[in-house]
């Protein structure tokens, strides 16, 4: 047998081969302090994994520091596998956001699929029931090439293998297309799970003697280092790489989420946690460091799908469906009969201890011994130079301007086709949203909705971030990312309750990136306090760039909203003909970062939208008044694309219904204009009155059976047009993109 | 009347199965899990959708061996009423329980949507509450739909009208739009449309309610009868 | 021990729509020359000797899991091999 040779803590420290791994001089000499000595080969790799940026968070934590985590209804905050919000009834909602962007880049569908188990994973390992998953993805232009296509193909193909199989309904997400994404995809998956208090679990390792106990598939050699690939750029050799993507199994995952939901029931239980980035190295060190206690493990006793694998690759592995657990002293048969009705092994590979050392033995000798608290909580923290990039001021110095329109039914049609606003059927019915039974507003509307069995509850979840403000102006633009969101669970009948954000940006050793992080974080934060919107957890992605350029600033938010009766479902389809349309909000010549712009200057530049926080919770509270009223018979957020498109999109999928709807003021401001806190309402004639006094909307005109939008600007009608031709072209652009 | 469900590991329908049965019909139903040795006390065998053992090697492949399908194949030839969606349904096709086999859709991708479907045989205890050519909306949810059988067998299932349910229009290349067969005697029922996806019009529709009506109905009328 | 290969794939008269959807991609690179292509899956067995001919469990397995022959053809090559 060949023995592989590991380098000596000397040879570490003279070759700097802790560098390969990540750690950089300083941070070496760190864990020579902490350790009081040089670290082996395997402790190293420990340290380089748990303080890369993936696990450590230490460019990105005096910034996260800033956003607001408490609040009323939050039960759990950022910390554990999710954050946890109470919903009454002695129920709560457990949700997280977490990208997968750089083994998407590589493999695509398994980079996804990954993503997706991963997440999953994080829900139940707080003891919580999955529901619901969404995903939010960006994409290069999707006729700039046809590795774009490919990418977008696999990673759809991905998330769909993955969800349709272990059963769990993908309800919605978004996607757009920006050229900034074309060698680096953006692909963030959001589970969102159902839980009652009482079966609310912890990753932590508490009792000393307690045992701790491996759960699901075997450990091989893949992954290794995917923390730390996670935390660099991309250049073209990445693909050499390779290694580091994981493969996933959604079958083992479904039997594991099974066991799992009833391990939490059994009071033998005392912590659980998933074994994700940083696989058993994380699990083990974080759940002793939160516990305050210390762990020692046998490698030897680690299910091992690969032969020799050494204590180093044996830690630092990111094979998929594994979870580690701590388990009373004694009770340890009770896991393994629960888990063998799955097919499933528990093995007990470790004990809890009072020293508060991550301790690991292979093949009868220490091969590491480290402070918990040291691999988990005291990564460096780095407080990185930020500067005002200087587009960011050419940009606000210009004045806006109305983009040149000649054609306003024409334009209407073309922006239908884009891809960030075209529909995305071609997507969604790849994904399995009806499975469980409870999807009462399916993928294409402004949120999807499931329902609470059992309740008249219901949870109305979205994923938003429109990346083209934030580019031109971050701190506007994340509040953009937040306001929009809640908008969305308003129109379907919500109350926002929280958020989960997963900051996707480039090299923040770059001042001008590190400077849209703090930015973006600045507007989302004033955002959330404004709106009662908590962040409960979240991620950060960093150097998504390929090859120097970085995407644009991308700051993902996931929130979920509570309806609290299932008669307050809100679609935005409009219902019948006769009913009275109002515009909520007021429209200005806003173009920055438009899909109008984009559309006819093919980039984008000036000011964002502005977002005035509290006209916005005002508009919100009124909405959500009058749909609990029950007088709104739809309800539609108005973004990209403006007015004209919402009216459009109002329409798509009707039997026979058009709109005659007169605006005021110049006619491409008013159609296309994207001005933020506005919202496309309809409400059936015997409820104006009502209506009226609850809301302050602009009357705009009335729901027909025509089945054509007709929209006058002043005195001159700018668009005609059947809805068969608008649904048509907005239906048909991207699988004709795609061929 | 008392349904089974029965859970495969990987089994994801089965709660949607036990709803529709216990929350929308009323009647009593059990999950039962593929190691079980018996059906002894049901009236009638839900095999629901999913990805039985991941569907790896091939769509119902590995669930075929379970111990339950055992007591499956001697329920079925009691003449009890036996239903298979999706998975369900491959699983039946695999067991020899119905003719032909399943291929990947023709769009090669997974389809999840509504679709309407034709009743082409209402003289069954499957479609009893339906009216003959009646057109109704049903979801589908599968990367492996595509129905097909030889020449021979086709004959046979035309001949002896054991082709139930077709598609008006066809979303994944299965042989003469067939949607869901059922075997010579009438008692076992396969279809890739999920019927207990659309009980409820809060979900958008309730066709597939008279689907479950129809086996009630029929089973309450035989032991009316016996009794 | 024995190592066995066992190749499975779908009978000729049953339309393989990867095998299709691979054609026509190869067609759109200029592979003219490719006319046909049919997608099958590849199994490696280890069969341990017993006192019932391998050929016989081979085949049994084949037809029993392996492969559903209402779509599916299999053949399978068979080679002895010395356990180390």
């Amino acid at each position: 047998m060949l023995l592989k040779l590991e380098p000596s803590p000397e040879q570490i420290k003279q070759e700097k081969i802790y560098s390969q791994m990540g750690l950089t001089d300083e941070e070496f000499q760190m864990v020579e302090d902490i350790l009081g000595r040089t670290p082996n080969y395997t402790e190293t790799g420990l340290f380089s994994v748990m303080w890369s940026e993936h696990c450590s968070y230490k460019n990105s934590k005096p910034v996260l520091r800033k956003f607001p985590t408490s609040g009323a209804h939050v039960l759990q905050g950022p910390g554990e596998g999710a954050g946890i919000v109470d919903i009454g009834d002695e129920q709560a909602v457990v949700f997280k956001i977490e990208s997968h962007n750089h083994p998407s880049a590589i493999e695509p569908y398994q980079g996804a699929a990954t993503g997706v188990g991963g997440i999953i994973r994080d829900v139940f390992s707080m003891g919580a029931r999955p529901i619901a998953l969404l995903n939010s993805l960006r994409f290069g232009e999707l006729d700039a090439s046809s590795r774009v296509q490919y990418l977008f193909k696999e990673v759809v193909a991905g998330i769909a293998g993955y969800g349709n199989c272990i059963g769990i309904p993908t309800v919605g997400g978004e996607i757009q297309f920006d050229a900034c994404y074309e060698g680096n995809p953006l692909v963030n998956a959001m589970c969102v799970g159902l839980i009652d208090h009482k079966d609310i679990k912890k990753g932590q390792a508490h009792g000393v003697g307690n045992t701790v106990m491996y759960i699901g598939a075997k450990t091989g050699r893949d992954g290794i280092h995917g923390a730390t690939f996670a935390s660099e750029e991309l250049t073209e050799s990445s693909d050499e790489k390779r290694p580091a993507v994981q493969v996933g199994d959604p079958f083992m995952e479904k039997l594991l989420l099974e066991a799992c939901l009833e391990l939490v029931k059994c009071d033998a239980l005392v912590g659980i946690q998933d074994m994700g980035a940083a696989g058993l190295t994380s699990s083990s060190a974080e759940m002793a460091s939160k516990a305050g206690s210390g762990i020692e493990m046998n490698l030897d006793l680690v299910p091992q799908r690969e032969k020799g694998m050494t204590a180093y690759e044996m830690m630092l592995s990111e094979s998929q469906e594994r979870m580690l657990i701590v388990v009373e002293k004694g009770r340890e048969q009770e896991i393994v009969d629960i888990v063998s009705k799955y097919d499933l092994d528990a093995v007990a590979i470790g004990v809890v201890t009072d020293d508060k050392m991550l301790r690991l033995v292979h093949n009868g000798e220490v091969v590491a011994n480290v402070p918990a608290d040291a691999l988990a909580e005291e990564a460096p923290v780095y407080h990185k130079p930020s500067s005002e990039p200087a587009y960011f001021r050419e940009f606000q110095a210009m004045e806006n301007t109305v983009p040149e329109v000649t054609d306003h039914n024409e334009t209407l049609v073309n922006l239908l086709k884009q891809a960030t606003i075209a529909s995305k059927e071609w997507v969604y019915n790849q994904y399995d949203y009806m499975v469980r039974t409870s999807t009462v507003v399916a993928p294409g509307s402004d949120a999807a909705v499931v329902r609470i069995r059992g309740t008249r509850k219901a949870l109305a979840m979205t994923t938003d971030c429109n990346s083209r403000y934030l580019y031109l102006d971050p701190e506007t633009g994340g509040k953009i990312a937040v306001a929009e969101a809640a908008r969305n669970i308003v129109a379907s009948g919500g109350v926002p309750l929280a958020i989960t954000d997963c900051l996707n940006f480039g090299n923040p050793e770059k001042p001008e990136i590190f400077w849209q992080i703090e930015k973006s974080v600045d507007g989302m934060s004033e955002a959330c306090n404004v709106l009662s919107t908590p962040v409960i957890g979240g991620n950060v992605s960093l150097y998504n760039e390929r090859s120097g350029t970085a995407v644009y600033p991308t700051p993902v938010v996931g929130m979920v909203g509570l309806i609290e009766d299932i008669d307050h479902i809100t679609t935005q389809s409009f219902k019948a003909a006769g009913d009275l349309i109002y515009l909520i909000g007021e429209t200005k010549p806003e173009f920055g970062g438009s899909e109008l712009q984009k559309l006819t200057n093919n980039n984008i530049f000036g000011k964002a939208p502005e977002l005035n926080l509290e006209v916005e919770e005002k508009a919100q509270k009124q909405v959500l008044s009058a749909i609990r009223a029950g007088v709104v018979a739809s309800a539609h957020d108005v973004s990209e694309g403006g007015v004209a498109v919402a009216l459009a999109e109002s329409l798509m999928g009707s039997e026979n219904l058009g709109a005659n709807v007169t605006l005021q003021g110049e006619a491409t401001t008013a159609l296309f204009s994207e001005s933020q806190s506005r919202f496309v309402l309809t409400v059936k004639k015997e409820n104006q009155a009502q209506f009226e006094s609850l809301v302050d909307a602009t009357y705009i005109g009335t729901v027909t059976d025509s089945s054509v939008l007709k929209i006058t600007c002043g005195e001159e009608l700018v668009v005609s047009q059947p809805v068969s031709t608008l649904e048509k072209a907005w239906k048909g652009a991207i699988p004709c993109l795609l061929s | 009347m008392k349904f089974a469900v029965i859970v495969f590991p990987g089994s994801n329908c089965d709660i949607d199965m036990y709803h529709a049965i216990k929350d929308e019909l009323g009647e009593e139903v059990e999950y039962v899990w593929h190691d079980a040795t018996s059906l002894e006390g049901f009236d009638a065998i839900l095999l629901p959708g999913g990805f039985s053992y991941g569907d790896y090697l091939r769509t119902g492949a590995i669930a075929r061996f379970s111990n339950v399908m055992k007591e499956v194949v001697k329920a079925a030839e009691a003449g009890k009423p036996i239903l298979g969606v999706c998975n369900g349904f491959q699983i039946l096709l695999e067991a020899g329980l119905l003719p032909g086999a399943m291929r990947r859709n023709t769009s090669l991708k997974f389809i999840c949507k509504n679709v309407e479907l034709r009743v082409e045989n209402n003289e069954t205890m499957f479609s009893g509450s339906y009216k003959q050519g009646e057109t109704i909306q049903i979801p589908v949810a599968h990367g492996e739909g595509n129905y097909y059988c030889d020449e021979e067998t086709l004959a046979r299932l035309k001949e002896n009208k054991q082709i139930v349910f077709t598609y008006t229009n066809n979303p994944n290349g299965s042989l003469e739009d067939i949607a869901g067969i059922m075997n010579e005697k009438g008692n076992v029922l396969g279809m890739m449309p999920h019927p207990e996806r659309a009980v409820d019009q809060l979900l958008g529709g309730a066709d597939g309610v008279k689907l479950f009506q129809s086996i009630v109905k029929q089973w309450r009328d035989s032991h009316v009868v016996k009794a | 021990m024995y190592k066995v290969k066992v190749f499975v794939t779908l009978r000729e008269s049953v339309l393989d729509p990867q095998g299709t959807a691979v054609v026509h991609s190869l067609h759109s690179l200029n592979y003219q020359a490719v006319s046909d292509v049919r997608i099958g899956k590849y199994m490696e067995l280890t069969v341990e000797k017993s006192d019932r001919d391998v050929e016989e469990v081979v085949k049994e397995v084949c037809e029993k899991i392996l492969a559903n022959t209402v779509i599916e053809d299999y053949r399978y090559e068979i080679e002895e091999v010395v356990a180390q």
